[in-house]
């Protein structure tokens, strides 16, 4: 049952949008994110449109993928919507009843800021489907690492990230062992009143937690015995190299970016 | 004469229980034990017979209360050799889950040659003649997820081999494993010692595993009781089973028949020898 939790819903594949630079691959999003919040009119997200589905259109990732990762915030997109309708009470009067108006700029608010959300939200997947969990952190570590001279833990959140994602299908299969053990005792997890079920979770939490306290200790030791001493001298197995297509990708999103600050500006 | 890679002398350890009160518990109380180059010496006891607490002896995990242990010429007391001791003595342990660090098999192999500060190149050359002496290396991009609890020990194996330790200490490796991973674990191990001449100590308590090594330890209440070749230990069935440990079946079938008075060598541990020996013995009787 719980087997089928994917964590950080990755993809594997080899398009050029798989095989780019994870660092450059932040990089980007973060330009892209920029990117969409410059503007501020529906004619500045064109250049993000664009960008974005060109992105989708390289990484070969099927457009379907995109829109169920939009789907969880339809809810969220809807009261957004609405708010700006109805809060938005400058411009021309299009529609009133009792004391709610709506006005042309608070449609065309709430249209853009839809927009805008969607772009973002498949934008942002776009980074998590094409890159594994790990190579993620790597990437993280690495371009956090001039923070170091500001003794901010770099390397060691990174190792704490990555023993999380080590051990994410370990804790799962525990889980589901607890639970069939509490379920034979008779312990009611998947049915009874709210109440009933929400004591039951201790049961299987408190069982999890001492486990996972074990392992922490066994690990602490195993990684002792393998010399563990922190993050400095460290030499690392992956090695990030940025190829040409790294230096490209940067460029066109710089372009984009450009795009969309000038369309900003001209359209004003 | 080979040279001793482990020397234990008068080695005494107790856990202090925290209470400033009660009494710290002697779990070790006068080892002496010396262990050559390139042997394979198994540790047998039964729970609490202290034999973990002296497998975390051999890499410093644990230091005596009194007493000396020394590895390769270093003395596990010695602080600022830690590292290079660990480096030369591995140890495996008994959950494979627990002990695998990355979600890459390749990476966990390369987890200490990393913490080393070992340079590329060489340490993707070791990665992977690592991963090959434990026939491991097609699953290197795999998630240890991915793998069975036998292949996971393995990698745990391997990400030793890739220190190039002189000596592994494995404790209780295949407790956790089903028959089939047993004897994966089990070969891999014999191929360490028998190809790489890497000194085993297999901390356990499969009578049968016991069987296949060169020496047998056998502990009780913290001090070692027996310490011989394995035939020689496992002939003595009723001490063992005083203190409450099984011997192979091969041997308790063995013993049972010499009690019986028939004429066989008590020395008799693996089946082969069994079955030429039992088939004599009917041959005997047919004559008669």
């Amino acid at each position: 049952m719980l087997r089928d939790i994917t964590i950080g819903q990755y993809f594997p594949g080899n398009s050029v949008i798989h095989r780019l630079d994870p660092r450059f691959k932040i990089v980007i999003t973060v330009l892209f994110i920029v990117m969409l919040f410059t503007g501020d009119s529906i004619i500045c997200l064109s250049a993000g449109a664009v960008f974005t589905f060109m992105a989708i259109f390289f990484s070969k990732i099927k457009l379907k993928m995109f829109v169920k990762s939009v789907k969880p915030l339809v809810p969220f997109l809807l009261i957004t919507a609405v708010l700006n309708l109805i809060l938005v009470n400058s411009g021309e009067i299009l529609w009133r009843w009792k004391f709610i108006k709506i006005t042309d700029e608070g449609l065309n608010i709430s249209i853009f800021m839809i927009i805008r959300i969607i772009l973002l939200i498949m934008g942002t997947s776009l980074l998590t489907y094409t890159t594994s969990p790990i190579t993620l952190t790597d990437a993280i570590e690495r371009l956090l690492s001039p923070l170091k001279k500001l003794r901010f833990p770099v390397h060691e959140l990174a190792m704490m990230m990555s023993i999380a994602l080590r051990f994410i299908p370990t804790l799962i299969e525990e889980t589901d062992k607890i639970i069939s053990a509490q379920k034979a005792r008779g312990a009611e997890i998947d049915s009874g009143s709210f109440k009933n079920r929400a004591r039951n979770l201790i049961s299987i939490l408190v069982p999890l937690f001492v486990s996972a306290f074990r392992r922490a200790d066994e690990l602490a030791t195993a990684m002792e015995c393998r010399c563990y001493n922190g993050g400095d001298g460290r030499t690392r197995l992956r090695q990030l190299k940025s190829a040409p297509r790294d230096y490209i990708a940067l460029a066109v999103t710089i372009l984009f970016l450009a795009a969309s600050i000038a369309m900003g500006i001209l359209f004003k | 004469m080979m040279e001793n890679i482990i020397e234990i002398k008068d080695l005494h350890f107790s856990y202090s229980s925290g209470d400033e009160k009660s009494e710290p518990k002697e779990v070790l109380k006068g080892i002496d034990l010396n262990i050559k180059k390139g042997e394979f010496v198994a540790v047998l006891g039964h729970n609490g017979s202290g034999k973990s607490t002296l497998a975390k002896h051999l890499n410093a995990i644990l230091v005596p209360t009194s007493g000396k242990v020394i590895v390769d010429g270093i003395d596990t007391s010695d602080d600022s050799r830690l590292f290079d001791l660990r480096q030369r003595a591995g140890m495996v342990f008994q959950n494979p889950d627990n002990q695998i660090v990355s979600s890459i098999v390749e990476e966990d192999v390369a987890f200490a040659l990393e913490n080393l500060g070992v340079p590329y190149e060489e340490m993707r050359k070791r990665v992977d003649g690592a991963l090959k002496a434990v026939n491991m290396y097609e699953y290197r991009l795999h998630s240890p997820s991915q793998l069975s609890g036998g292949q996971k020990q393995r990698v745990a194996i391997a990400g030793i081999i890739a220190m190039q330790p002189d000596c592994i200490i494995l404790d209780e490796p295949t407790a956790m494993l089903d028959p089939q991973g047993r004897k994966e674990v089990m070969a891999t191990i014999q191929r360490m010692n028998r190809e790489q001449g890497i000194t085993i100590v297999l901390i356990t308590h499969y009578m049968d595993e016991a069987a296949k090594c060169g020496r047998v330890v056998v502990m009780d209440k913290g001090k070692i009781m027996l310490d011989d070749k394995p035939e020689k230990v496992f002939s003595q069935v009723e001490k063992l089973k005083a203190i409450g440990l099984d011997v192979p079946q091969v041997t308790e079938l063995v013993w049972e028949l010499r009690r019986e008075g028939f004429d066989i060598s008590p020395e008799i541990i693996s089946e082969d020898e069994c079955v030429e020996a039992l088939y004599r013995i009917f041959q005997q009787e047919k004559r008669r």
